[in-house]
C-alpha cells in the first residue's frame, strides 16, 4: 500500500480542480471584458509577472510559502471536521510572536536563533488554534464564530500591543509594527538578489510531514475518522474531543509558521495590518482537496495569481481581480462537488475508489 | 473626562451600531430559515459599493440606495442558489461570496474612478440631527422583524424551516421558497447596512470599508440568541465599544487604553457562546437540507 498510485477518485478531484480554475479564469475574463479591459493582455501580464524571469518565479514562490502553510492548516482542520476561519488570526499571532522573539536580539547564532523564532511563531499560532478547538470539544461552541472572534481579537490585541506597549516589548508605534528582526533571526535567502527565502522549503517539508501524519499514523487515521463521522468514530473508540483539539493545535501551528515566515523571511518585522491570507487559505485548501500534496500545488497556483496580480496593473486591471477569481474558483468547486454526488456519474468512475477509501 | 460623556458619545454609539443592526437582522432571518450566512460581510460591501456607484451614475442618493440594495440582493441570490438549490456547503459558499465581493468592488473602483483606494465623493443621504436618516430606520426594523417572525403565519413557517426542515416539507411548507425569501431578505438588509456605511454615514466608498462588520453582525445574531431584540442589544454593545474607542481617542486623559477596550466585545462574545451554548444553539436545522422529492 505504500506504492504511490492515483486512484480514480484522485483523478476526479484533480480534474475537478482544473476545471474549476479554468471556469473561474474564463469568468474573470468576462468581467474584464465587460468593464472594457483586455483580458488577454491582463492574463499575459499575469503570466509574465508570475513565471517569466528569475525575479517573477522567486515572487511566486515567496507568495506560495505562506499560502501552502496556511492552506495545510485549513486542510487539517477540515479533515477533522472543523471549518477553521481562524487561519488569519493564527497566522498573525504566529507572525507577531516570531517577530517579537526575532527583534529581541537574544545574541544567539543563526543556527539557534532561526529555529527558536520559528518555534515561537508555531507556538503562538498553536495557542490561537487551541482555543477554538478546546471550546468546541468542551462546550460545543461553533468554531466558525469563535475563530472569527479570535481573528478580530488577535488583530486588535496586536494593534494595542504595538501601539502602546513599547515600554516592555520590542515594538515600534510609529510603524505600527514590531521592531526589525535582527539579521541572525532572519530566514536565509535562497536565490539572491531575489527576496526568495527559506519559507518555501519549510512549507513543502511541512506538507510532506503532514501527508505522513494524516495517512500513515494512528493519529492521522483518527483525524480522518472524526472528520467523516463523529458518531461512528466514537463508536470505534476514538476520543473525539482530544483528536479535535490536537488537530486544531497542529493547524494553528502551521498557520503560525506561515506568519513566522512572513516576519522572519519577507518583511523582517510584523506589521499589524492583516495580510488577508486567511481567506485565500480556505481557497487553497479547497482546491487542493484538503490533501497535503494537493495543497502544495494549489498553494503554488494561488501564489502565482498573487505574485502576477500586480503586473495586471499594466493592462489597467486592478490586482484585486485575483480575489474575484478565487471566489469563482470556490463557487465552481462547490458546484462540481454536486455533480460528483450524483450516483450515476460517480459509479462510473469510483467503484474502486470506494474500496480504496475504506482501506486507506 | 468631562469631555467624555457627551451627547457626542451617544451619537457615535448609534452611528456605529446602525450597520450592525441592519446586517444582524438580515443574518437572523437567514439563520432562522436554516441557512448559514457568513456572506453578510460581502453583501454589505456590495451594498456599500453600488450605493456609491448608483449615486455617482444617477446623481440621486435615493436611487443609489435602491441600486446598492438590489445589487446586494443579487449577491444574496448567488448564496441562495448555491446553498439551497445546488446544496453546496453553506460556509464554503459564503466564503466565496465574500471573496467575490472584495475582488469585484476593488476591481470596479479602479475601472470606474481610476484609483486603487476608493471612490470619488458623492451626495450622501439626508441627515437628521447629525445622523443619517437610515439610523432611525434601522431601529424601526427591529420591532417589524420581531413581529413578522413571531406573530405572522409566514414568520412561524420560516422558523419551522429552520428548526425542522424535514417536518416542514412533510407539513406541506415550500421550504425552498421560504429559504430563498429569507436569504434575499438578508441581502436587502445587509445591503442597507452597507449603503448606510458609504452614503449614509459618509459620502464615498473605500476598499473593504465594511472591515469585518458583517462577521460582527453574525456574532451579534448568536450573542442575541437569534432574537431580534437580543440582536439589537448585541449590536449596540459592539457599536458602543467602537464608539467609546473613537471618543476615548479624542479625550485627553482617558483612563483605559481605548485600543484595549475594543477587544472587550470579542471576549464577551467568546465567553457568552461558550457558557450559553446549550441555551443558544440556534435553529436545529441550520445548514441542513430536506429531501424534497
Amino acid at each position: 500500500m505504500t506504492r504511490l498510485k492515483l486512484s480514480s477518485s484522485t483523478l476526479i478531484n484533480i480534474g475537478g480542480s482544473i476545471i474549476a480554475v479554468t471556469i473561474a479564469l474564463l469568468l474573470g475574463a468576462v468581467v474584464m471584458r465587460l468593464s472594457g479591459a483586455d483580458p488577454w493582455a491582463a492574463y499575459k501580464a499575469l503570466w509574465n509577472g508570475a513565471f517569466v524571469g528569475k525575479r517573477s518565479i522567486a515572487e511566486t514562490l515567496i507568495y506560495s510559502a505562506p499560502l501552502i502553510l496556511a492552506g495545510l492548516g485549513f486542510a487539517l482542520s477540515m479533515r477533522a471536521g472543523l471549518f477553521n476561519i481562524g487561519i488569519e488570526g493564527q497566522l498573525i499571532v504566529g507572525g507577531f510572536m516570531a517577530a517579537l522573539v526575532g527583534a529581541w536580539d537574544l545574541g544567539l547564532p543563526s543556527v539557534l536563533y532561526v529555529p527558536l523564532a520559528l518555534f515561537a511563531g508555531a507556538v503562538g499560532g498553536a495557542f490561537w488554534g487551541f482555543i477554538p478547538g478546546y471550546l468546541k470539544a468542551k462546550a460545543g461552541a461553533h468554531e466558525v464564530i469563535t475563530t472569527i472572534m479570535l481573528n478580530y481579537l488577535a488583530m486588535r490585541l496586536i494593534t494595542y500591543l504595538v501601539l502602546r506597549r513599547d515600554d516592555i516589548l520590542p515594538v515600534d508605534p510609529t510603524f505600527v509594527a514590531t521592531k526589525k528582526v535582527v539579521p541572525e533571526a532572519r530566514l536565509p535567502l535562497l536565490m539572491p538578489p531575489t527576496r526568495l527565502h527559506l519559507g518555501i522549503v519549510i512549507a513543502i517539508a511541512a506538507a510532506i510531514i503532514l501527508w505522513y501524519i494524516l495517512f500513515k499514523t494512528r493519529f492521522g487515521f483518527n483525524v480522518r475518522a472524526v472528520g467523516l463521522s463523529q458518531g461512528a468514530s466514537a463508536y470505534g473508540g476514538i476520543n473525539w474531543g482530544r483528536t479535535v483539539v490536537i488537530a486544531m493545535i497542529i493547524a494553528g501551528a502551521l498557520a503560525g509558521l506561515a506568519g513566522a515566515g512572513e516576519s522572519l523571511g519577507l518583511h523582517g518585522r510584523h506589521w499589524s495590518a492583516a495580510p488577508g491570507y486567511g481567506f485565500t487559505a480556505i481557497a487553497v485548501g479547497l482546491v487542493g482537496r484538503n490533501h497535503p500534496i494537493g495543497v502544495i500545488f494549489s498553494g503554488l497556483l494561488f501564489g502565482a495569481l498573487n505574485a502576477g496580480g500586480p503586473a495586471m496593473q499594466s493592462a489597467d486591471v486592478s490586482k484585486e481581480i485575483v480575489q474575484l477569481i478565487q471566489g469563482f474558483i470556490i463557487l465552481a468547486i462547490a458546484a462540481l462537488e454536486v455533480v460528483n454526488r450524483f450516483p450515476a456519474i460517480r459509479s462510473r468512475f469510483s467503484r474502486r475508489s470506494a474500496a480504496s477509501k475504506a482501506g486507506a | 473626562m468631562d469631555h467624555f460623556f457627551t451627547l457626542d458619545l451617544l451619537t457615535r454609539i448609534l452611528r456605529m451600531s446602525t450597520p450592525l443592526i441592519f446586517a444582524a437582522l438580515g443574518g437572523l432571518i437567514c439563520e432562522r430559515s436554516g441557512v448559514i450566512n457568513i456572506a453578510l460581510e460581502g453583501l454589505m460591501l456590495i451594498g456599500a459599493f453600488f450605493a456609491v456607484a448608483g449615486t455617482y451614475w444617477t446623481g440621486s442618493p435615493w436611487l443609489g440606495l435602491i441600486i446598492g440594495v438590489l445589487c446586494a440582493m443579487a449577491g444574496a441570490m448567488i448564496h441562495a442558489v448555491w446553498s439551497i438549490s445546488i446544496r453546496g456547503d453553506q460556509i464554503v459558499v459564503g466564503t466565496a461570496v465574500n471573496l467575490i465581493a472584495l475582488g469585484l468592488t476593488a476591481f470596479l473602483v479602479q475601472s470606474i474612478w481610476g484609483t486603487a483606494g476608493g471612490s470619488d465623493r458623492v451626495t450622501s443621504l439626508p441627515k437628521l440631527g447629525g445622523m443619517s436618516i437610515l439610523v432611525p430606520v434601522a431601529f424601526v426594523f427591529v420591532p417589524i422583524v420581531a413581529f413578522v417572525l413571531f406573530r405572522t403565519k409566514q414568520g412561524l413557517r420560516l422558523q419551522a424551516c429552520g428548526e425542522h426542515p424535514q417536518a416542514s416539507v412533510s407539513a406541506g411548507i415550500d421550504i425552498t421558497r421560504y429559504r430563498y425569501s429569507a436569504v434575499l431578505t438578508s441581502g436587502l438588509l445587509a445591503g442597507l447596512g452597507g449603503a448606510y456605511l458609504s452614503i449614509g454615514n459618509l459620502n464615498y466608498f473605500t476598499l473593504d470599508m465594511t472591515n469585518g462588520r458583517g462577521f460582527i453582525a453574525l456574532a451579534a445574531v448568536i450573542l442575541g440568541g437569534w432574537n431580534p431584540w437580543g440582536a439589537l442589544a448585541a449590536a449596540l454593545l459592539f457599536g458602543a465599544a467602537e464608539g467609546i474607542q473613537i471618543q476615548g481617542q479624542s479625550t485627553p486623559g482617558f483612563p483605559i487604553s481605548s485600543d484595549l477596550l475594543v477587544t472587550l466585545p470579542y471576549i464577551v462574545t467568546l465567553i457568552a457562546i461558550t457558557l450559553f451554548v446549550k441555551a443558544r444553539s440556534g435553529p436545529a436545522g441550520l445548514g441542513k437540507h430536506a429531501t424534497t422529492s
